[in-house]
C-alpha cells in the first residue's frame, strides 16, 4: 500500500518539470499486417500507412511519433489516451464508429478474399480462419462456415498451411504476396467479396480538431494524386483509385 | 556483406540474418525479461512481507486489509488482472495529476467512451522521447506483477511466520523481550527456512509469467520471436522465409529451461544454507552428518 502511495507522490513530483513543448500526435499502428504496416527488418515500423502518416502529419503540420500496439486492444488504449489515432487496416464499421470517430477512407473499399491449399474447398460450410475482431471475422460468422480466430495475420494463414483450418478470409491485399510468395502451394477460392466501407484512420470522439486536421490532409493527397501514387507503390493496382 | 542477401551462401546468410536490426532488438528484449525479474522479485518481497505482517495484525482493519489484499489478487485470475488493471492504474495516475494540475479545466474526464485528461497531466506527456513511454509502460508492468505476486509471497510468508514453533517465542518472551523484539530477533530469522519453498515455487511461476508482458504492450522476447519467426514475403523483407516460429519458440523453450534450472540449483544451495542449525528434520540431519563426518 505505501508502495503505491509512494509511486503516486513520484508521479506527482514528475509534473514539477511538465514544461510543454511542441504536441506530439502519438500514432498507434499493429505493426504486424503488411503491406499496411510491418516491422522491417531494421526493426522500424514501415509499410504503406507509416508512409502515408509521415506524409499526413507533414501537411499538416503535426510531429508524429509511431507506437505498436497489439490489434486486440487496439480501440482501448486509444480511447484511454495512450495514443492519438489509429492507421492499422483498420476498416471503417458502425460498431467501430459507435465507439471511435474515423476519417474519410484513405483505402478503398477492397475485396477480401479466401485463400485455400486448393480451389475445391467449400469455403460456405468448411472451415474458415480469420483474425478477431474484424470484418472478416464478423463476414466469416455469417456465411455459415465454421469460425476459426487468430489473433494475428500470420496465424490465419498459419492455420491454412497446417490443414487447421480449410481457407482463410482477409483483405485480398494482405494476401496477395503471401499468395504469390507460395509459389503455388496457396491459391484463391472463388471470387473476391466486397465487405466494409474502406480503412479510415481511427481518433477519438472528441479529438474533432485532429480528425479535421487529418480529414484536410487526406482530402488534398486524394486530389493531388499522391495518395494514388502510395497505393500502387505499395499495392497491386492498376487504375488509379481516387 | 550484407547489403544483398540472396546472393549469400546459407552460413553468411545466417550471419546477416541474426544480425539484423530487428534481431538486435530480440536480444535485448531478453535484457528487459530479466530487469523485469530482478525488480520484480525483491519488491514483491517486501509487499509480501508487509501484506503478511498486515495480516497477522493484532489491530483488526490492518488484518482485514492485509487479508483482503491476499485474497482478492489470489483469487482474481492473472490475465484480467493484465488486461483491465493496467489501463485502470494509467487512468488513476493520470487522473490524479489531471485534478492537481489542472483545476481549471473546463471540461469532463471522461467524455462517453474516452478518457481525456488535459495535455500537461499526460502520462508521460505525448511529448516524452518514445524511451520515456516505454520506460513507463515498463514500471506499470513492474507494479502490476509485483502486487500480484505479492499477494501469493504474502500468503507463503504469513504461513512461515506461523510454522516457526510457539516454544521459540516463548523462550523469548521469558528472556524479557518486547514483542518486536521477539518479531524481528527471533521470528523472522527463523521463518525463512519454512518459507523458502513456497517462495521458489513462486520464483518459478514469476519467470514463467514473464511473457504476460507481452500482454502489457512491453515488446518483449515472446513479441519478437511471434514476429521474427512469422512468415516472410520477399516484398517487405531482405530475408524472406517460411514460419519458422517453431525454431523460435523452440530457443525460448530452451531459454526458460536453462533459467529455471539454474534457479532450482541456487535455490537448492539457499535452502542448504538456511537449514543449518534449525530445529527441523533437515536441520538435524545436517547435525547428524557433522558429527558423523567428525567421528
Amino acid at each position: 500500500m505505501t508502495t503505491t502511495r509512494l509511486l503516486l507522490a513520484s508521479a506527482l513530483a514528475l509534473c514539477g518539470s511538465a514544461v510543454l513543448a511542441q504536441d506530439v500526435v502519438r500514432m498507434g499502428t499493429e505493426g504486424a499486417y503488411p503491406p499496411f504496416n510491418f516491422i522491417n527488418d531494421q526493426g522500424e515500423v514501415d509499410g504503406f500507412e507509416v508512409e502515408l502518416g509521415n506524409e499526413l502529419c507533414a501537411r499538416a503540420q503535426l510531429t508524429c511519433q509511431w507506437v505498436t500496439n497489439e490489434w486486440d486492444s487496439i480501440i482501448p488504449n486509444l480511447v484511454s489516451g495512450n495514443y492519438d489515432t489509429i492507421l492499422a487496416g483498420m476498416s471503417i464499421t458502425d460498431e467501430r464508429d459507435a465507439v471511435i470517430d474515423f476519417t474519410q477512407e484513405y483505402f478503398p473499399n477492397v475485396p477480401s478474399a479466401y485463400v485455400a491449399l486448393s480451389d475445391g474447398v467449400d469455403v460456405t460450410g468448411g472451415v474458415v480462419a480469420a483474425q478477431t475482431n474484424t470484418i472478416q471475422a464478423a463476414h466469416v460468422a455469417e456465411t455459415g462456415a465454421t469460425l476459426v480466430e487468430f489473433a494475428t495475420p500470420e496465424e490465419t494463414v498459419a492455420a491454412v498451411r497446417n490443414g487447421e483450418a480449410d481457407a482463410v478470409f482477409a483483405d485480398r491485399d494482405f494476401l496477395a504476396p503471401i499468395v504469390e510468395a507460395s509459389g503455388g502451394q496457396l491459391v484463391y477460392v472463388g471470387e473476391p467479396v466486397p465487405i466494409g466501407q474502406g480503412v479510415g484512420l481511427g481518433l477519438r470522439e472528441s479529438d474533432t480538431e485532429l480528425k479535421a486536421k487529418f480529414d484536410t490532409a487526406i482530402a488534398a493527397m486524394k486530389e493531388d494524386g499522391s495518395l494514388n501514387a502510395l497505393l500502387s507503390k505499395w499495392f497491386d493496382m492498376d487504375a488509379p483509385t481516387y | 556483406m550484407c547489403s544483398d542477401p540472396s546472393t549469400l551462401n546459407d552460413l553468411s546468410w545466417f550471419v546477416c540474418y541474426l544480425t539484423t536490426g530487428k534481431h538486435l532488438s530480440f536480444y535485448a528484449s531478453f535484457g528487459t525479461v530479466l530487469l523485469l525479474l530482478a525488480v520484480t522479485a525483491p519488491v514483491a518481497l517486501l509487499l509480501g512481507f508487509g501484506g503478511a505482517m498486515l495480516a497477522r495484525s493484532r489491530v483488526a482493519p490492518l488484518s482485514w486489509a492485509g487479508q483482503s489484499y491476499i485474497s482478492i489478487v489470489r483469487g482474481v485470475p492473472d490475465i484480467a488482472f493484465f488486461l483491465f488493471f493496467v489501463i485502470a492504474l494509467d487512468q488513476a495516475f493520470e487522473y490524479v495529476r489531471h485534478r492537481v494540475l489542472c483545476p481549471d479545466w473546463g471540461q469532463a474526464v471522461y467524455q462517453g467512451n474516452d478518457f481525456v485528461v488535459c495535455p500537461a497531466a499526460k502520462l508521460p506527456l505525448s511529448s516524452a522521447p518514445q524511451w520515456e513511454h516505454e520506460v513507463y509502460g515498463f514500471l506499470l508492468a513492474v507494479i502490476t506483477f509485483s502486487l500480484v505476486f505479492g499477494a501469493f509471497a504474502a500468503n507463503v510468508l504469513h504461513g512461515a511466520m506461523r510454522a516457526v514453533p510457539r516454544a521459540q517465542i516463548e523462550t523469548a518472551e521469558a528472556y524479557g523481550m518486547t514483542q518486536r523484539q521477539a518479531f524481528w530477533r527471533v521470528l523472522v530469522p527463523q521463518m525463512w527456512v519454512y518459507a523458502l519453498p513456497g517462495l521458489s515455487n513462486l520464483w518459478m511461476v514469476l519467470i514463467k509469467a514473464t511473457p504476460l508482458l507481452f500482454l502489457l504492450g512491453v515488446e518483449d522476447i515472446v513479441y519478437w520471436a511471434r514476429d521474427l519467426g512469422g512468415s516472410k514475403t520477399p516484398q517487405f523483407t531482405d530475408y524472406p522465409h517460411g514460419d519458422w516460429r517453431m525454431w523460435y519458440f523452440l530457443f525460448l523453450l530452451v531459454f526458460y529451461l536453462a533459467f529455471t534450472k539454474v534457479s532450482e540449483v541456487l535455490l537448492n544451495r539457499l535452502m542448504r544454507r538456511l537449514t543449518h542449525g534449525q530445529a527441523i528434520a533437515g536441520g538435524e540431519a545436517q547435525r547428524k552428518s557433522a558429527l558423523e563426518g567428525a567421528a
